[in-house]
């Protein structure tokens, strides 16, 4: 059907495309919201939003249509630019005589404002249907330039705006003198963006040139061999190395959102091995994590819901026992549903846990809506004599990258044992896997446990880690994140929950204006991945080759 | 008889007897809970039927969103995660044209015009969002793994959802009051709030109405015939890819009716208001058979009676301190119960275990 359609009628509907996807940019207030952070000069992150939608429909356009005579399709794109903009400009116009806000709270003064350039409505309409056309002309022009310049150029501007929205992050570590020439008020200033798109370009064209040397090299295959990279203990070793001096770097709020990070790692760690390695959608996750943490709470506690007042390094293996516990009694009831089933059963497992943490029938024992107070942190005694008590996020970073070492080996491990190849056989197969003499029950109720026993540890760090727990922390968004992270890294994938939290729990963490904005574009990611890259960005080998084959054989 | 029993103890596994304890022990606490209810004569038996009555308001809401999950389900085999966000796109939707109409004094004047007009946008919201939703995000994956079309309505849940937040505020908003529907009626001994009976009546109006749309028109005949198999209904020159549209278009208008006459109960509307009702109508609708029309009503009204009289009847027999905060736990509870020991729901023996 879309082939039918004659080139100029698509330009038509992309451009109305391109107007809607920017209104509703507008609209739901990320233009606003992000037009106070500046990625480059006065460039904000607002006008970023606006052109990355604009660039997107443009260029995908482009790409659909090659066939066309360069100069038609600079006029193509001209109208596309000129429909966006004239939709996405009624908006301010309309607005000075109908008052939209009684309904779309976003529709602000200052949204129009910026829509408008600053300038007065009418003028301010014309130029940003005038903007709006010629940013899609530079865009067929950059479409126009032979594949190797197109691709580095296109990604050298990625690279650039990535590197002003985080600006923040090199301005907080200890370091930052160096990189203080190239920063302005918020973003990079424009000396500094020249800087960061010429060494892009100028990488990528090193990248090529490597390439073609090895593609030479190649011939003579001794020759190749001999340059081999450096040798994984090597990597490991520089790796550990970089981690361990990181937070000396980062200073210390860096370090505490890369705790935050942390501890995601680890949850995800744990998803990874129940719905990447099992093939079991479980939504109910947050349990578990809530579990560790009201155990390590009532356990270590010195307020007088506290029972034990135990020390952290005591209480830590029964927030995991308990943790693990509930995952396989849990999980038993669950044994025989599939797929869909069960991700609606744990999403009202992980529900029924957080209606009873508020409600007041447990109130007695775990605090109800006031949750638990005065939770310990841990302390590293010898000898009687106190070495170390973790009180700063600096401290916590270390407890945590030795959570996250312990749970990646486990994981890792497993995945390469009997165990693990069981649980992909099930994953594939569930029937087949049985007729295997795998044995479903076990394999299901040690996926639930090991998963929850990940889960139970971060949870337990956590509420060391902040000292006091209530129950509104633990709610569902929490097992929608993990799951968006897995799924975003690449599911089954180990190195995949690293990028997967670093771009989920981190990018927030550090843009406070994406907060706002969060759940949105998990959702949104969630539906794109699955759309454009099932096996997420780091996958897992066996898994790519799955959601790939069904492709080839013309499923 | 004996033989069969003997035969069915031999097969009886590990798992299956902690299921059954399981079980077992819930409905022994139940028992338990509802003989200190009723043997301490908590409340009188008008009492009960009041409550029974609220609970029926209540079903019927939840019987028309389950029917959209029913609906879908029975079509497409997967789990319309985002159907409780279509059904708040339309209720917040139509809470803005309430409240202009309640500033010019419209909706008090002709309340009956000023409701369905209201219930009219509703309906057309919720109808654009979910045909976009199956435009975008499940049509490309018709033929995926079955789980990638589950993460992708997840997705599409809470994309609804923080877009309705983005676009008309995180605030609660209050419904304006209709006075006509202000005040109770007795019936037969009960009272009865106004807007409860209007509930009730719409809310089977509506069902009554798919029921006969999908026995005997002829576009109902296709939907069923696409139900029944996709491929066979497609050679017999059924429009597969229509009728699956059609299909999200009626759930959908279903739901953005519910939408209202929630608000017409509740009186508040919010951006996350279709989670909780949402999970509640897909309960209802595995309850009464999952792709069965009158089990999904059945099991809606079935729900909202169990829910409203739950709480009084068995968890304040065990003596559990302000048992209507857990509500919602005997929500879900009763659908893990459903899901472990009838997984076909009351009404569903037709579906195969294959489809389950």
């Amino acid at each position: 059907m879309e082939e039918k359609r004659s080139p100029w009628k698509d330009a038509w509907l992309n451009g109305l495309l391109a107007g809607v996807i920017m209104l509703y940019f507008s609209l739901v207030g990320m233009v606003k919201t992000f037009s106070s952070r500046e990625v480059v000069g006065a460039l904000s992150l607002g006008h970023v939003t606006l052109l990355l939608s604009l660039g997107v429909v443009v260029y995908t356009f482009l790409r659909r249509h090659k066939q066309e005579s360069r100069g038609t399709l600079l006029g193509q794109a001209a109208l596309m630019g000129a429909i966006g903009g004239f939709l996405l400009g009624l908006l301010p116009l309309l607005g000075q005589w109908v008052d939209f806000r009684f309904m779309l709270v976003q529709a602000s003064p200052e949204l129009y404002a910026l829509l408008r350039f600053g300038q007065n409505p009418t003028v301010g309409f014309v130029l940003l249907i005038a903007v709006s056309a010629v940013t899609s002309m530079v865009i067929a022009l950059i479409d126009f330039l032979p594949d190797f310049w197109r691709n580095a150029v296109v990604n050298a501007f990625l690279i650039t705006i990535v590197v002003g929205m985080l600006s923040d992050l090199f301005k907080g570590m200890t370091i930052h003198a160096i990189f203080d020439p190239f920063m302005g008020a918020s973003g990079l200033n424009y000396i500094g963006a020249v800087v960061v798109f010429l060494l892009s370009v100028a990488y990528f064209w090193m990248g090529k040139r490597r390439g073609e040397i090895k593609a030479e090299a190649a011939k003579d295959k001794t020759e190749a061999m001999a340059k081999k990279a450096l040798p994984r203990w090597a990597v490991a070793g520089l790796l550990v190395a970089f981690l361990l001096f990181l937070p000396l770097i980062l200073g210390s709020y860096l370090s505490h959102v890369l705790n935050m990070v942390g501890l995601y790692v680890i949850m995800g760690l744990g998803l990874n091995i129940v719905v990447g390695y099992a093939g079991l959608l479980d939504l109910g996750y947050v349990a578990f994590f809530a579990l560790g943490a009201y155990t390590m709470g009532v356990l270590t506690s010195t307020s007088p819901l506290g029972v034990a007042h135990m020390t952290f390094w005591e209480a830590l293996p029964f927030a995991i026992l308990v943790a693990l516990t509930a995952g396989i009694l849990l999980g038993v009831p669950v044994l025989r549903m599939r797929g869909d089933y069960l991700a609606i059963v744990t999403l009202g497992f992980g529900e029924i846990i957080r209606i009873l943490a508020v409600s007041d029938a447990l109130k007695p024992f775990i605090g109800g809506a006031q949750g638990i107070l005065s939770i310990i942190k841990p302390i590293i005694k010898f000898g009687g004599r106190t070495l170390l008590e973790f009180q700063t996020p600096i401290h916590f970073y270390y407890l945590i990258l030795v959570g996250i070492g312990i749970a990646f080996f486990v994981a890792y491990r497993l995945r390469e044992s009997r165990l693990g190849r069981a649980w992909m056989a099930m994953r594939e197969d569930e029937d087949v896997a049985e007729a295997m003499g795998i044995d479903l029950v076990v394999i299901k109720l040690t996926a639930f446990g090991f998963g929850a026993s990940f889960s139970g540890l971060a949870g337990a760090i956590f509420a060391s880690y902040v000292g006091s727990i209530f129950p509104a922390s633990f709610n569902l968004l929490i097992s929608i994140n993990v799951l968006s992270l897995i799924i975003v890294g690449g599911v089954g994938s180990l190195p995949g929950v690293v990028v997967g939290s670093l771009a989920l729990v981190g990018l927030p963490e550090l843009l406070r204006e994406f907060a706002e904005y969060r759940m949105l574009m998990y959702g949104l990611a969630l539906i794109a991945m699955m759309l454009l890259k099932p096996e997420g960005f780091w996958p897992e080998p066996i898994r790519q080759r799955e959601l790939h084959a069904g492709e080839e054989s013309g499923d | 008889m004996v033989e069969k029993i003997q035969r069915s103890l031999e097969r009886l596994s590990f798992v299956d007897l902690i299921v059954w304890l399981f079980g077992l022990s819930i409905v022994a606490v139940s028992v338990v809970g509802m003989i200190g209810s009723l043997g301490g004569h908590l409340y009188t038996t008008k009492e009960w039927m009041r409550v029974t009555v609220y609970g029926v308001t209540q079903g019927g809401v939840y019987a028309l969103i389950a029917l959209g999950y029913t609906l879908v389900y029975g079509i497409l085999f997967m789990i319309n995660f985002a159907h409780g966000d279509i059904f708040m796109a339309g209720a917040f939707t139509g809470y803005f044209l309430a409240a202009k109409l309640d500033q010019y004094g419209i909706y008090n004047g002709h309340p009956i015009l000023s409701l369905s007009l209201v219930m009219l946008l509703s309906m057309f919201t919720s109808v654009v969002i979910a045909l976009i939703t199956e435009r975008v995000a499940y049509r490309p994956l018709r033929r995926a793994p079955r789980l990638v079309p589950l993460i992708t309505a997840i997705g599409a849940s809470f994309t609804i959802e923080y877009t309705f937040r983005g676009l008309y505020g995180s605030g609660v908003e209050a419904y304006p009051e209709l006075e006509v529907l202000a005040g109770k009626v007795s019936i037969g001994g009960i009272e009865v709030l106004k807007a409860h009976i209007l509930v009730i009546v719409v809310s089977l109006a509506m069902m009554a109405g798919l029921y006969a749309y999908v026995q005997y028109t002829k576009a109902g005949k296709a939907m069923r015939a696409v139900a029944e198999d996709k491929d066979v209904a497609a050679l017999m020159g059924v429009d597969v890819d229509r009728i699956i549209v059609n299909t999200f278009i009626l759930g959908a208008a279903l739901a953005g009716v519910a939408g209202v006459l929630y608000a017409l109960i509740f009186k508040q509307v919010h951006f996350f208001m279709g989670f909780i009702p949402g999970i509640k109508a897909f309960t209802a609708a595995v309850l009464g058979g999952i792709g069965n029309v009158p089990g999904a009503m059945l099991g809606g009204f079935f729900l909202g009676i169990f829910e409203a009289l739950g709480p009084g009847l068995i968890l304040e027999g065990l003596g559990i301190t302000s048992p209507h905060q857990l509500k919602d736990a005997i929500a879900f509870t009763l659908l893990v119960l459903v899901l472990i020991f009838r997984p076909t729901g009351i009404l569903g023996e037709r579906l195969s275990e294959e489809k389950v």
